[in-house]
């Protein structure tokens, strides 16, 4: 041995024996991500330095958007893991450019008391959207009752969830872990699998890391992990669906944007409806206004029209979200339970548009 | 092959042929619902996946991607996916991959549509039951199958019963056959809608609301529907009370119509037996509702209707006008009901007259002489003829499916 490893190796194990357990913990195992197999276990990836999924390893940051997808009200930690040295370039429409190696990680809990939200919560599932060579694969992992190991799932499951809401009511409900057709069915787009959340206008908003708040986009171009990107100023931006301080159709039309677009845009699985909710649609027709309906059947709540301006009580599009019956309910996949709170928001837009006496409003 | 280890108790897999083609059996059993949708995740191109008679209980949409694969049963009364306790999902079945066969299977009571394909190519649906079995109510699903944004569908020996709005739904699709199928106790029958080619012949469409539509609406990604042709059909008997949920099209299909044309064109309707229907054995009308789409044309056009045997019709006709006219004809209208509409105002408020080229062999034929689209029938001045029009019309060419199109 060379002296000079031999001096490192000396220093190592001085490291090793007088701090016991700071040796680095092996990286993200790149190779077991790529691999066109599931791993058996979520542990395997080592996208967690705990076997309960809640300290991420070195290079899985955290993030969020400002307008989620509503899951039952589950609480969903995010994070990005880009391979050593490899960034991400930034679009200004649509999903940001991953490399190839590039995670997504989201993990769906429960706390037993949402006004207790940081105690008793249940892991439920975490969902990897993979980045490989031939483009985005899909696999979810559903924890075991001990919170201990995540296994991969690919026919779906429906799990017993039952949490104390924030205003104290009990909501019990059968969770439904998707299956990976299900997967594709949300995130597929002219049927090519792809991510949903992470685009720029959707991160960009400020984030709370351990270092102190920052905005997203700016963050990731500060260290290095995000190329091509404007100053966050002058980037688009999602609305929070959930900021009062924002006007009321912005806030809407983001929640809408969020919870509806991915389906309901023009290569979306629902492209065959008409109806387009992306945040980029303009024209009041294709977004519902006056738009009667085409395959909605029972959908239709005997009501004429997807959004009838100032008329939420006669809008399909409200009565469909609002609905919990399969065959009714808006979206058809990724919640058992009704959203007070974006069917509270969507009724005040709609109730605030403006009245039609057209003849496509009876 | 591997397949996890979970699996291999319960999925009995036979290699079959050179190519590695296997063969997936699923049995009914308490976890139908991940056995299934497992076995429709693991199947590769090529594959069968076989499901055994007896019931299946499942509380979950399916859904299958993968190309090449063919999902059978053991018969429309013997195998039987029942949907009685889904708990998500809108389809009975769902299908996003091309090239795929369902056949000799039933699906019940699912919670929207029994089984839907969107955006494929070459979907067979073949001796399959869709049927929701609490009889006509508005809460069942909307269509029985559905296959929509698709090409080269063949639909053949299905039979549809309860359909809250088409029992036989093919939207937005290409180069289409419906053929050897019933459809009863449906809103529609069977409805092609927004179609580019279509043969709709040897059905049996019976005590539907209306028995064969043949529409074409505003606002959609395929619009100009056209070249339908409908053919042998048995259209009888249309008589359950219309029960469609409002604000959907088919709620104003009246009660007892036998062939609806709307808003489509290069449609020949011949050689069919039509009777019973109180409302009309055929009826040519514009689309009723206003409409915003700059592209879209509200009238039927290029229409034929020859060699159909009609029996009594129009004895009970259901739509605003309907009673008062039949009293003047004599208690009953006369077969072919046209609504005489040539002329439309385009969204921008540009009216436009387009002579409506029809060539109705044999009638008679009663042209309402309605002034505009979205008149309704109590403006009618009637006038009756033994034929109506004599344009040329090329009938559109037979549909030929592709000849590796397995199913046929």
């Amino acid at each position: 041995m060379r002296p000079g490893r031999f001096l490192l190796a000396l220093a190592l194990a001085a490291g090793a024996a007088l701090c016991l357990g700071a040796a680095p913990p092996p990286p993200v195992d790149d190779s077991r991500l790529l691999d066109p197999t599931p791993a058996p276990s979520l542990a395997d990836y080592r996208l967690f330095l705990d076997a309960g999924g809640r300290r991420p390893n070195r290079g899985v940051m955290p993030y969020a958007l400002n307008t989620p997808l509503f899951s039952d009200y589950a609480v969903k930690r995010r994070y990005l893991y880009l391979p050593p040295g490899s960034t991400v370039d930034y679009r200004a429409e649509g999903p940001l450019a991953f490399p190839v190696g590039a995670a997504l990680v989201k993990t769906f809990a429960f706390p037993a008391d949402f006004r207790k939200p940081g105690e008793a919560v249940r892991v439920i599932e975490t969902r990897l959207l993979i980045r490989k060579a031939e483009g985005w694969s899909a696999v979810t992992y559903v924890w075991n009752a001990d919170q201990t190991r995540a296994t991969p799932r690919r026919a779906g499951l429906r799990l017993p969830v039952s949490f104390v809401d924030a205003r104290g009511r009990t909501r019990a409900f059968d969770y439904a872990v998707p299956n990976v057709n299900q997967c594709k069915q949300c995130h597929a787009q002219a049927g090519e699998l792809g991510p949903i959340g992470p685009r720029a206008r959707n991160l960009n908003g400020v984030f709370d890391y351990p270092g102190g708040a920052e905005n997203q986009l700016g963050h990731w171009t500060r260290i290095g992990r995000l190329r091509g990107a404007p100053p966050p100023e002058a980037a688009p931006r999602t609305p929070r669906w959930d900021d009062t301080a924002q006007p009321l159709a912005s806030r809407a039309r983001a929640y809408l944007d969020a919870n509806c677009g991915h389906c309901h845009s023009r290569a979306g699985l629902a492209s065959n409806s008409g109806l387009y909710l992306t945040l980029e649609e303009t024209d009041p027709d294709v977004l519902g206004v006056g738009k009667r309906p085409v395959a909605a059947g029972k959908g239709s709540g005997d009501l004429e029209v997807a959004i009838d301006p100032g008329h939420p009580a006669r809008s399909i599009l409200l009565y469909r979200m609002a609905s919990t019956e399969p065959g009714v309910m808006m979206p058809q996949l990724g919640r058992s339970l009704g959203h007070d709170e974006g069917v509270a928001l969507i009724r005040d837009w709609i109730a605030a548009m403006p009245a039609k006496t057209g003849a496509t409003t009876p | 092959m591997t397949l996890p280890i979970a699996w291999t108790a319960v999925l009995a897999v036979a290699l079959a042929g050179a190519a590695g083609a296997r063969t997936i059996d699923v049995p009914p059993g308490p976890n139908a619902q991940e056995q299934l949708q497992a076995a429709l995740i693991d199947a590769r191109p090529g594959d069968t996946v076989r499901l055994a008679a007896g019931r299946f209980e499942l509380s979950d949409g399916l859904s299958l991607d993968v190309a090449r694969v063919t999902v059978a049963g053991a018969g429309p009364e013997k195998t039987i996916l029942a949907f009685d306790h889904q708990k998500g999902e809108a389809e009975g079945l769902l299908i996003t991959s091309n090239q795929v066969v369902v056949r000799d299977l039933a699906v019940e009571n699912a919670r929207a549509n029994g089984i839907k394909s969107k955006g494929v190519d070459q979907i067979s649906l073949v001796n399959l039951r869709v049927e929701w079995t609490g009889g006509p109510r508005a809460t069942n699903g909307s269509y029985g199958v559905y296959p929509v944004a698709s090409s080269n569908v063949l639909i053949d020996r299905v039979v549809v019963r309860g359909a809250s709005d088409a029992g036989i739904y093919v939207g937005q699709s290409r180069n289409i056959i419906v053929q050897n199928s019933r459809a009863e106790f449906n809103v529609a029958g069977i409805e092609i809608e927004n179609c580019y080619g279509a043969d709709v012949h040897d059905n049996v469409s019976t005590h539907n609301a209306g028995g064969i539509l043949i529409f074409d609406l505003p606002g959609l990604p395929q619009m100009g529907g056209h070249s339908t042709r409908v053919f042998h059909n048995r259209v009888v008997d249309n008589d359950t009370v219309n029960f469609a949920p409002k604000g959907n099209t088919v709620a104003g299909v009246p009660t007892g119509t036998g062939v609806m044309v709307m808003a489509n064109r290069d449609v020949h309707v011949f050689d069919n037996v039509i009777d019973g229907n109180g409302s009309s054995a055929v009826m040519l009308v514009a689309y009723l509702q206003s409409f915003t789409d700059p592209a879209y044309n509200p009238l039927p056009r290029d229409i034929a209707v020859h060699g159909n045997h009609y029996g009594r019709n129009g004895f009970a006709p259901d739509f605003a006008g309907g009673p008062a006219l039949a009293r003047t004809f004599g208690g009953a209208l006369p077969p072919v009901l046209w609504d005489g509409v040539d002329t439309f105002v385009h969204p921008d408020g540009a009216s436009e007259t387009i002579p409506a080229r029809l060539a109705i062999g044999e009638g008679p034929v009663a042209n309402l002489r309605l002034k505009r689209q979205g008149a309704p029938a109590t403006g009618a001045d009637p006038q009756v003829t033994p034929t109506l029009g004599s344009a040329v019309l090329a009938e559109p060419p037979a549909i030929r499916l592709p000849a590796d199109q397995a199913g046929q």
